[in-house]
């Protein structure tokens, strides 16, 4: 079982030759948008989420991009689907299914499907 | 007789286009839209990188007219162009028409209309305004105050209104905006010395040479801050302030600031009129909109018409510098067309 | 001679597949839930089950919602289903005159001529001869449309027809054959007994010359009652099963079973009442734009049918109902892929346990509720404030610091456990705040309101509040002689029937051009939340389709009533794209702005926050 939101004792430093792309290739494939992210943060400043929690959609996208799947935990549940987001993204990024997306990627590597 | 050039759009570009082609004895006119020339330098008070006024470079361009004799009609509209032969008829409203061996398209860019970005408020929230609009501010000398009209004490500048940004169809980086930041928030610093400025940003691109010097003193000198982090939304307060909602992305945290005034730094688009002429002759456009020349490392200013140019900001962002550069460039390949050199035959091959 | 081997093809063909229907119907109405099983009893023995029969009759018979959206097709559905129809009821007419009892073997009606040669002195034998005849032509010029429609599909004003499958090939050459082969059957013989009416007669004395037929005689009648058979025993293996499916499903909406959103046998008979007639192909924006061909409700069904559905295929679809609002069968294609999309959903549907209690103590008359969207929209919510003050009306902009999402996307997606997690939310709030009223901007949030919540008060989208506010003269406006167009948002529109209220809005402030595609017919923006895979630059290729058509009749303005429409719209939009509330806030007489109002309105927020 995956950890559940951030982890407070995390390793100094990212050692991305051992990085989890599991989640970064399942999105990719499946909602290839991600790739055009560029982490301007607007969509973590519009979130309906964050109004609330402290939920970070641009952070988790960050933290799936360096391998770092472990940390993710239950952040991806969040997510309202309200899509104010994508309203802002200067790219385009559909960060609504990119969510679903990665709910299902963790889903799968719990079933040790992935 | 001397070979005839028609310059269309009397901004820097046509200016200095103008002057030049007829030093080298060619017949000019320029077809300009409006009743003056300039085109947007009449705008600017103070210049970046330099901060030098706006209006030298417009006496410098006047000087080089009186030099030369170029004919200027003003107030002109486009018709239509027809191409005969190796000339071009350039139709004008009343008939009037005038032939030309070759053209320039000077037709410079347009301001982004900031109404379409709804979410920053400009004009929704009093205290919204774009760059242009500080611009005039500068210009009316006197003290600094919002449109609520108090003293601001505390200022942002939002960068990338209307450049890179998918929402509004225009994915290309406008090149001066970042750089002109920078200045205006010097210029206000200087205004009002005891005002915070923030900058908020995705990347500073500060694209010429010197220009970072011009970042580096802002900070130095001026204590401008910088924060990186894209405006999402902006809210007013009851009292007419403006509230940002950005995500501080480098501490990952959103962040909210009320300011006394939200400065939207405005990027540029193709003119209406680089479109309407392009539409009248048939010229490429790139997806952006902007003018598209027939190669872009070795025909930057050709278009796909034989016989026509074209010059500055109508093919894309371009500071002053850049737009004199090019403006001079295209009086070569013109003069080469209009001359029939033999390297004019050069083609590139793969 | 009252029996003929020939006649076994047919007579066990349709035993079968009556046994097989049987079977097929009662399992599905077992399967309803108790709820439907009670309406079904309550209104079996009612006026209903009439009514149901009527609607059989025009719908399946004469299919008159085919007959709307194009003649030619329409004549060629009805010509083979009601012709069928007159032919089988002529064929009973006559034998029961010719028998003089009600019952005989079922086959002789559909026979009448093999068996039947001396018609002397039956009652109307000359007329119900010359009649059959007709029926006969009816049908052949139906037979033969449908074979012009295989090579040339265009004519039907259609582009695309849909593929087949083995038991479809076997049905159809079967359909194809049955009415040419009873013409032959019944000419060969007439022209052996003499029997025949205006068509078949002289056909038989035309092919008498051709070929020997006394030896063809038994052999077309053989060939008529296999090709009955096959077609009976191939029909629940093809798509002609949606014949009798329709139906049952007629029968079912009339009792009073309505479509849910979750996979039911209800959904089950719909999904197998589908004729794949296409119908919904075109209207389908996705594919007109050729985004997606295999959106459609058509292919989408048809792979539901086939169990090959993909999460993909479920979510790369509007929900603009279009295709919904235009399938004669009644299909509810949105609930269907809905229901898709609930099943397909991931366990992990999201977690909002960190909402908490705001303990807000606020007392209101009316709920302002914006929406997620309308908050970047400021021109809309600005627009809603400036009214409510002029109206004097006692409101609380609920979500004015952001709120949890009212839910609908989270149905869009499928899950369905998330959506009431966040509407328990917004409901207790809500209801906390004594309001009888609630407002909304944004269609989204008004379907679920009023749909899903179960709110006791009432729920308004803010057209409906304004037409009232300015019908009771609560609102003064001024009329302008701007030009607009009014484009319905498919939630507000063909999602919850207000197409009234926002006309009306618009005539007292504008002046209102129709356009291509109103109400029913209005297009989708493109930025529906309902699809959760298309690209950015596909929504703006149908928002620029769009704002074309929108565009035709010169409008200063382009009118919506929804912040989604209204953003898609901006970013590929030259005309001025406004909101109702923009435009009604706008013409409100200035004169009445006093200079101590904000002083007012100022302690009015802050008792707020
Ligand atoms: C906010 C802002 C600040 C800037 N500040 C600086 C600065 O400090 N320093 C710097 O180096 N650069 C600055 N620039 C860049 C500078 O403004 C441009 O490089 C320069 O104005 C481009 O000149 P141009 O002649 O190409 O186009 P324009 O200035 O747009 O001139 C085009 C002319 O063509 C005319 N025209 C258009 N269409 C037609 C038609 N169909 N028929 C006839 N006439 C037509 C127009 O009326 C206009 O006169 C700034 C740009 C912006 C957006
Ligand atoms: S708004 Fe778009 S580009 Fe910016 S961080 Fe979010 S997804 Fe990335
Ligand atoms: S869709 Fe999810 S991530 Fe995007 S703004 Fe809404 S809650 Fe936040
Ligand atoms: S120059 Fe700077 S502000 Fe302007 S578009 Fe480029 S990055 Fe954005
Ligand atoms: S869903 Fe309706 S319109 Fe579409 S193919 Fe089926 S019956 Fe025809
Ligand atoms: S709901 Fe709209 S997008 Fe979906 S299949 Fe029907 S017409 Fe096409």
């Amino acid at each position: 079982m995956s950890k559940f939101g951030f982890t407070i004792n995390k390793p100094r430093v990212i050692d991305y030759d051992l990085a989890d792309k599991r989640v970064l290739n399942y999105v990719l494939k499946n909602e290839p948008s991600f790739n055009l992210c560029i982490f301007c943060g607007s969509c973590t400043a519009t979130c309906s989420a964050g109004n609330f929690t402290d939920f970070n959609i641009r952070k988790l996208k960050m933290f799936i991009r360096r391998g770092l799947v472990e940390e993710i935990g239950t952040e991806a549940d969040k997510c309202m689907l309200c899509g104010k987001c994508f309203l802002v993204c200067p790219r385009g990024v559909n960060n609504r299914n990119i969510v679903l997306k990665v709910r299902e990627a963790l889903t799968k590597i719990e079933s040790h499907e992935l | 007789m001397n070979k005839k050039v028609v310059v269309i759009g009397g901004g820097i570009t046509g200016m200095e286009a103008s002057v030049q082609l007829s030093a080298l004895g060619y017949s000019v006119t320029i077809l300009e839209k409006e009743g003056q020339l300039g085109g947007h330098l009449k705008d600017w008070t103070v210049l970046f990188p330099n901060l030098r006024k706006g209006n030298e470079i417009v006496s410098f361009l006047e000087h080089g007219l009186e030099l030369q004799e170029v004919n200027i009609i003003y107030n002109s509209k486009i018709n239509e162009i027809k191409k005969i032969n190796k000339h071009y008829e350039i139709i004008l409203d009343k008939q009037k028409s005038i032939t030309a061996d070759a053209i320039l398209v000077a037709t410079g860019f347009d301001l982004f209309d900031a109404h379409r970005k709804e979410e920053f408020g400009y004009g929704i929230y009093e205290n919204v305004i774009t760059s242009y609009d500080l611009e005039k501010i500068f210009a009316q000398k006197g003290e600094i105050k919002t449109p609520s009209g108090i003293k601001p004490k505390r200022i942002g500048f939002i960068h990338c209104v209307g450049s890179r940004d998918e929402k509004v169809n225009n994915h290309y980086c406008s090149n001066v905006c970042c750089v002109t930041g920078v200045k205006q928030a010097m210029e206000l610093k200087t205004l009002i010395p005891d005002a915070e400025i923030f900058n908020f940003y995705m990347d500073m691109r500060m694209f010429d040479t010197h220009f970072e010097e011009l970042y580096l003193e802002s900070q130095k000198k001026y204590g401008i801050n910088f924060i990186r982090g894209r405006l999402s939304e902006a809210n007013e307060t009851i009292d007419k302030r403006i509230v940002i909602k950005v995500e501080d992305t480098l501490t990952s945290r959103p962040l909210k600031m009320t300011v006394d005034m939200m400065v939207l730094l405005v990027g540029m688009e193709p003119s209406k009129g680089t479109k309407e002429i392009a539409n009248l002759l048939n010229l490429k456009m790139r997806e952006s909109g902007f003018l598209k020349p027939e190669d872009d490392h070795t025909m930057s200013n050709v278009s796909n018409m034989a016989g026509v140019f074209f010059a500055g900001t109508c093919s894309g962002p371009m500071s002053i510098k850049y737009t004199f550069t090019d403006a001079r460039a295209a009086v070569t390949k013109i003069n080469c067309f209009l001359k029939e050199y033999e390297l004019q035959n050069r083609i590139l091959v793969n | 001679m009252n029996y003929s081997h020939f006649v076994l093809p047919f007579t066990i063909g349709l035993i079968v597949l009556l046994a097989y229907m049987l079977v097929r119907f009662g399992v599905w109405i077992y399967k309803l839930d108790s709820d439907d099983k009670q309406r079904i009893l309550k209104n079996i023995f009612s006026i209903k089950s009439l009514q149901a029969i009527k609607e059989i009759f025009t719908e399946s018979l004469l299919h008159r919602n085919i007959f709307k959206t194009n003649k030619v097709l329409g004549y060629m559905h009805m010509s083979l289903a009601f012709g069928w129809l007159l032919l089988i009821i002529g064929g009973h007419i006559q034998t029961w005159i010719f028998y003089d009892r009600l019952s005989n073997p079922i086959y002789i009606p559909i026979f009448f001529e093999y068996f039947v040669h001396n018609k002397a002195g039956m009652l109307f034998g000359e007329v119900l001869t010359f009649t059959m005849d007709l029926i006969l032509l009816f049908i052949l010029t139906g037979v033969a449309l449908a074979y012009f429609k295989r090579f040339y599909s265009k004519l039907f004003g259609m582009k695309k027809t849909t593929n087949l499958k083995l038991g479809d090939k076997f049905a159809l050459a079967s359909l194809w054959l049955i009415f040419p082969l009873r013409l032959l059957a019944e000419s060969t013989a007439a022209s052996l007994h003499n029997t025949g009416g205006f068509l078949t007669q002289n056909f038989g004395n035309f092919i008498s010359g051709l070929i020997p037929v006394s030896f063809f005689e038994p052999v077309f009648w053989w060939a008529y009652s296999i090709s009955l058979g096959v077609f009976f025993l191939s029909l629940p293996f093809s798509r002609y099963m949606h014949i009798p499916t329709e139906l049952l499903l007629i029968a079912l909406r009339k009792w009073g079973v309505k479509s849910k959103e979750t996979f039911d046998a209800f959904a089950d008979v719909e999904l197998h009442a589908c004729s794949r007639c296409g119908i919904c192909i075109d209207p389908c924006q996705m594919s007109s734009t050729g985004i997606s061909k295999k959106t459609p409700a058509s292919y989408f069904l048809k792979s539901v049918r086939d169990k090959e559905t993909n999460s993909y295929d479920a979510l790369n679809c509007l929900m603009c109902g279009r295709c919904e609002d235009k399938c004669p069968v009644g299909i509810t294609t949105t609930n269907q892929r809905l229901a898709q999309r609930i099943n397909l959903a991931n366990e992990r549907q999201g977690d909002f346990s960190y909402l908490k209690d705001l303990n807000y103590q606020i007392k209101t008359d009316v709920v302002y509720f914006a929406g997620c969207m309308s908050h970047l929209t400021p021109g809309i919510t600005r627009s809603m404030i400036k009214i409510f003050r002029k109206a004097k009306v006692n409101y609380w902009f609920m979500d004015e610091d952001g709120s949890a999402c009212c839910g609908r996307p989270q149905k869009l997606a499928g899950n369905l456990e998330a959506m009431k997690q966040l509407m328990d939310f917004n409901k207790k709030r809500i209801v906390e705040s004594g309001a009888k009223t609630i407002v909304t901007s944004c269609p989204i949030c008004y379907k679920v309101f009023s749909e899903d919540y179960k709110l006791e008060i009432e729920v308004l989208h803010h057209t409906q509040y304004l037409n009232r506010l300015v019908e009771q003269k609560l609102l003064p406006v001024q009329a302008d002689s701007k030009k607009v167009v009014y484009h319905d948002p498919c939630e507000l529109g063909r999602g919850a029937g207000i197409y009234d209220e926002p006309r009306k809005l618009l005539t007292h402030v504008a002046t209102l051009v129709a356009t291509k595609h109103e109400k029913q017919d209005s297009l989708c923006c493109g930025g529906s939340l309902g699809n959760l895979e298309i690209e950015a630059a596909n929504r703006s290729l149908i928002a620029k389709d769009v704002v074309d058509e929108l565009s035709k009749p010169n409008p200063d303005v382009i009118a919506t009533a929804c912040p989604l429409c209204k953003k898609t719209f901006i970013k590929v939009s030259s005309v001025q794209v406004l909101d109702i509330a923009e435009l009604i806030a706008m013409s409100i007489p200035e004169k009445n702005e006093k200079s101590g109002e904000r002083k007012k309105i100022t302690v009015l927020q802050e008792e707020l926050v």
